[in-house]
């Protein structure tokens, strides 16, 4: 090991660490790994059901976590890779009209209906993606914002498949554990409510993991600098629309999720609204990490949720903090919580 | 250097027209592989930027041929490019400004590494094994160009030479048989020129080809070991720095610059 | 009805909505000449308009030009609010954030609409009374003020940018912030104007469709995103190009819709724009080729 002049800096420690075999990511500038905080989440969120008698908490927390496992490949479209979508609320509608179709119309189980609803879609996705991608900055959302407002006319008027407005009723419930819990409403909700917040922090991890790895790095020099990702090998236009069709995959499993637990598809969820909802829970969520998902999930629909009872306020409501958020926290509230957290420390330290 | 060196980049006749602008005439020369420096330096609109990015890949020349170990360049997509063996820096240094600067040059090693999104998201042992070479072999490069202590800092928050080297860093980690640098010393402290002509002197000793393009004589000529003299598109000289410096042709372009 | 008064009739029907998107497509112009942003809640300003106008004239009893004057002024002022909300931001916030923000503004202005006007769709009388008839072919003397309207519309916003200064002013913004700076123009203040000027624009499409279309707070959605679409067709950022891209998609639309199908005629629009992104994402009908 080479003398330096210099007193051992954190980063000379690690090196000579490194050389011994072991690894301080946190020196190194590293990323914690993230699932003990989603292990903890997941205990949290298994708990919680047990702390109310209400359904409606349960029900809200379900779209909750619906809309986590959205956003959270929201965000590593648009956090991550820098790209934008204001048309996602397409890709939950095939999910959820996909799985439904295929399970009412064909009577398919929906251990099948499920996956092919995620794959179609993500079929779908590649072929949107395949000549969007090219497009720059405004040009690429306006091409997502194109083909999510198409897909919602398609919904509306492809009577013979869609069922139109009037929607498709009685889809299968989820039912893993037998029809007893899907028949009775307080345990399907239950069920449910597991069922989709195991996968949300299953998804969690799995999302962190592809950002903290090699993929996740080239996504995010997708964002920095193309011309440099490019000069270094990173195949641009190949993880643009990786990302994008994963995106879309998450998006489809959320759809296909809520189609089984609303039991009813109508085009209404899925118009132009909910996408810019679901751009609004990344962006105010956070866009600099997994969690900002979670956040930005749960912040708008809780606020949804409140504002409706306020009545005819709400979506006066909904617009004022859109821009006041955007505004003066455009980094977002876990950055801005984070700030606030950090500003707290230092000023204690200080004392 | 090994007189029986095979050719690595062979620059051959190439001209390359803007519009009605010569840009590039008829100009030929050969780098030898292994350890080896060629300087391209020319006063200003000499054409050597544009030489650099025909080299690399991004301008098609108008007639001639650059291969690179036998293939062409041109027409291939950039990332292809860099598959190849072929790295490069940016004058105005093209950083990821959302990243650490190791997480910088962890990006370098993307195409020497293979794991992909499966095997992240689940984090198979080999996809574990391949994330620890990764940031070994980034912090490496990163003692290579003294900058191991910085690994942890915002790559745009360091300083500019710092970044220069940081660039540097990036590239080498893609393990390239050329490394082909635009205006390395340009807008650096005499001190950080000294330090950026360290740095070129070991990467040397890694067997990596240099191609670089610059207006300082002084560090051009102390650290090269071919030069390539450009005035107006055309070469005008090429040879060993002593020889080159003392081209009559060669002092003359330069009358009237400022150095 | 024989085919060419058919063919007749959905061409003045195209023309008419051409026409309204044509207008539309000119608010997106002005705002983003000057600063770059797609603002969203042009749709927006058309449903203020609307709904102004229709509104004072059946709970205040206004007359129509002055009901017509009153929905523009408070459209403008509409537009002065937003633009001054932007210019914070402007400088360093991403594509993205300003979208947002100028989304967050049309969600905010159709809560008001909503609250204050109601949830009712408001009717409007028609301009004056009668129809016209053109070879066999039924026209709303509505659509001749349409046509009217949009042409002064046109006409005015050229003399205002070629022979005011201040419409010179925001030319030159337009062209170059710095070059506007150093010759000492205010760029916050030309960003307001241009978003007031959007918002008049838009009040005025709003007050001549909704003798045709009815005024209600959900208006401005599909108009908005159809006049932004003609916008794209023509080159974001020509004025010349929206217009005509405007009429045209009012055009293919009418007979889309009459021959093809009418349960996808809102969709027309938006195929087109995929298509032109996908093909020629500078637009149609704009000369220069973008990066």
């Amino acid at each position: 090991m080479s003398a330096r002049e210099s007193p051992a800096s954190p980063t000379s420690e690690a090196l000579a660490q490194v050389e011994k075999g072991h690894l301080d990511r946190r020196v190194l500038g590293l990323s914690r790994p993230t699932w003990p905080f989603v292990l903890a989440l997941a205990v949290a969120m298994a708990i919680l059901p047990f702390c109310f008698n209400n359904t409606y908490y349960i029900t809200v927390l379900i779209f909750i976590g619906i809309n986590t496992i959205t956003a959270v490949g929201l965000n590593l479209l648009m956090g991550y890779a820098g790209q934008v979508s204001l048309g996602h609320a397409a890709f939950v509608g095939l999910g959820a009209y996909t799985s439904a179709i295929l399970s009412t119309k064909l009577g398919l189980p929906l251990w099948a209906t499920i996956p092919a609803a995620v794959a179609l879609t993500s079929l779908i996705a590649y072929l949107v993606g395949m000549p969007t991608l090219r497009l720059q900055g405004h040009y690429l959302a306006m091409a997502t914002l194109g083909f999510g407002i198409i897909a919602y006319i398609v919904f509306k008027q492809w009577d013979l498949v869609t069922s139109g407005t009037s929607g498709i009723v009685d889809v299968p419930p989820l039912s893993p554990f037998g029809r007893t819990y899907a028949e009775t409403p307080r345990l399907f909700d239950l069920q449910t409510y597991y069922i989709v917040w195991a996968a949300a922090c299953l998804l969690l991890v799995l999302s962190a993991n592809i950002v903290d790895s090699r993929v996740g790095r080239a996504f995010r020099a997708v964002h920095g600098s193309e011309v440099a990702a490019s000069t270094l090998g990173v195949n641009v236009s190949g993880f643009k629309i990786q990302v994008f069709v994963l995106s879309a995959a998450y998006a489809a499993l959320a759809g296909c999720l809520y189609a089984h637990y609303v039991k009813f598809v109508n085009p209404e969820p899925f118009r132009f609204t909910f996408s810019i909802e679901l751009v609004v829970m990344v962006v105010i969520g956070g866009m600099a990490s997994v969690w900002g998902a979670v956040v930005g999930a749960g912040t708008i629909t809780i606020l949804s949720e409140l504002l409706r009872s306020v009545g005819d306020y709400d979506v006066i409501a909904f617009g004022v903090i859109l821009m006041v958020i955007m505004t003066f926290m455009p980094q977002g509230l876990t950055r801005a919580a984070s700030d606030l957290l950090q500003a707290i420390l230092r000023g204690r330290r200080n004392r | 250097m090994n007189q029986e060196s095979p050719i690595l980049l062979d620059v051959n006749s190439v001209t390359k027209v803007f519009g009605g602008l010569v840009a590039v005439d008829n100009l030929s020369f050969a780098v030898p592989s292994g350890e080896h420096i060629k300087s391209i330096i020319g006063p200003n609109g000499a054409g050597k930027t544009t030489v650099l990015n025909m080299i690399a890949g991004v301008l098609k020349p108008t007639s001639g041929r650059i291969e690179f170990e036998g293939m062409p360049t041109s027409g291939l997509e950039t990332h292809e490019i860099a598959r190849l063996g072929i790295a490069r820096t940016f004058q105005n240094v093209m950083l990821f400004p959302n990243m650490t600067a190791l997480e910088n040059v962890m990006v370098g090693c993307h195409s020497r590494s293979v794991e992909g999104l499966l095997s992240a998201a689940f984090r198979m042992p080999s996809q574990k094994r391949e994330e620890r070479s990764i940031v070994e072999r980034a912090l490496a490069k990163l003692e290579l160009v003294g900058l191991a202590d910085n690994a942890a800092e915002a790559a745009t928050s360091l300083p500019f030479g710092k970044q220069r080297l940081l660039e540097i860093a990036r590239g080498l980690a893609s393990e390239p048989k050329l490394l082909l640098l635009d205006e390395p010393a340009s807008g650096l402290s005499a001190r950080e020129v000294v330090s950026m002509a360290e740095v070129l002197a070991k990467i040397g000793n890694e067997g990596v080809t240099v191609v670089l393009v610059d207006h300082d004589m002084q560090f051009v000529m102390d650290i090269s070991d071919e030069v390539v003299v450009m005035d107006q598109g055309r070469k005008i000289a090429e040879g060993p720095p002593m020889k080159v410096q003392n081209n009559p042709h060669v002092i003359a372009a330069y009358l009237g610059e400022e150095d | 009805m024989d085919l060419a008064s058919q063919l007749l009739q959905y061409l003045f029907a195209g023309i008419t909505a051409g026409s309204i998107y044509a207008i539309i497509a000119l608010g997106f112009t002005v705002v983003y000449n000057c600063t770059e942003v797609i603002n969203f809640a042009q749709g927006e300003f058309v449903m203020l308009g609307a709904m102004v106008a229709a509104w004072s004239i059946i709970t205040l009893h206004l007359p129509l030009p002055i009901a017509f004057l009153l929905a523009v002024a408070v459209t403008s002022v509409v537009g002065i609010g937003l633009g001054c909300v932007v210019i914070p931001p402007l400088k360093r916030a991403s594509v993205v954030t300003l979208i947002i923000i100028t989304i967050g503004g049309s969600i905010l202005f159709r809560g008001l609409a909503m609250l204050i006007l109601g949830q009712d769709a408001l009717p409007m009388p028609q301009f004056s009374e009668g129809s016209v008839m053109v070879a066999n072919a039924v026209i709303m003397p509505q659509s001749l003020w349409i046509l009217g309207v949009g042409l002064a519309c046109v006409v005015l916003l050229r003399l205002f940018y070629d022979k005011t200064m201040v419409g010179r002013a925001m030319r030159a913004t337009a062209c170059s912030k710095e070059g506007a700076l150093t010759v000492g123009i205010n760029i916050n203040r030309m960003v307001v104007i241009s978003f007031a000027l959007a918002g008049a624009i838009g009040a005025v499409a709003g007050v001549i469709v909704a003798p045709i279309s009815l005024a209600s707070f959900d208006m401005g959605t599909m108009l908005g995103l159809k006049g932004f679409c003609a916008a794209i067709f023509g080159g974001l950022g020509n004025f010349g190009g929206g217009i005509l891209a405007g009429l045209m998609l009012g055009i293919i639309e009418s007979f889309g819709a009459g021959y093809i199908s009418s349960q996808y005629k809102d969709a027309i629009a938006f195929v087109l724009l995929l298509g032109i992104l996908f093909f020629r994402p500078q637009g149609v009908l704009s000369g220069r080729k973008r990066e």
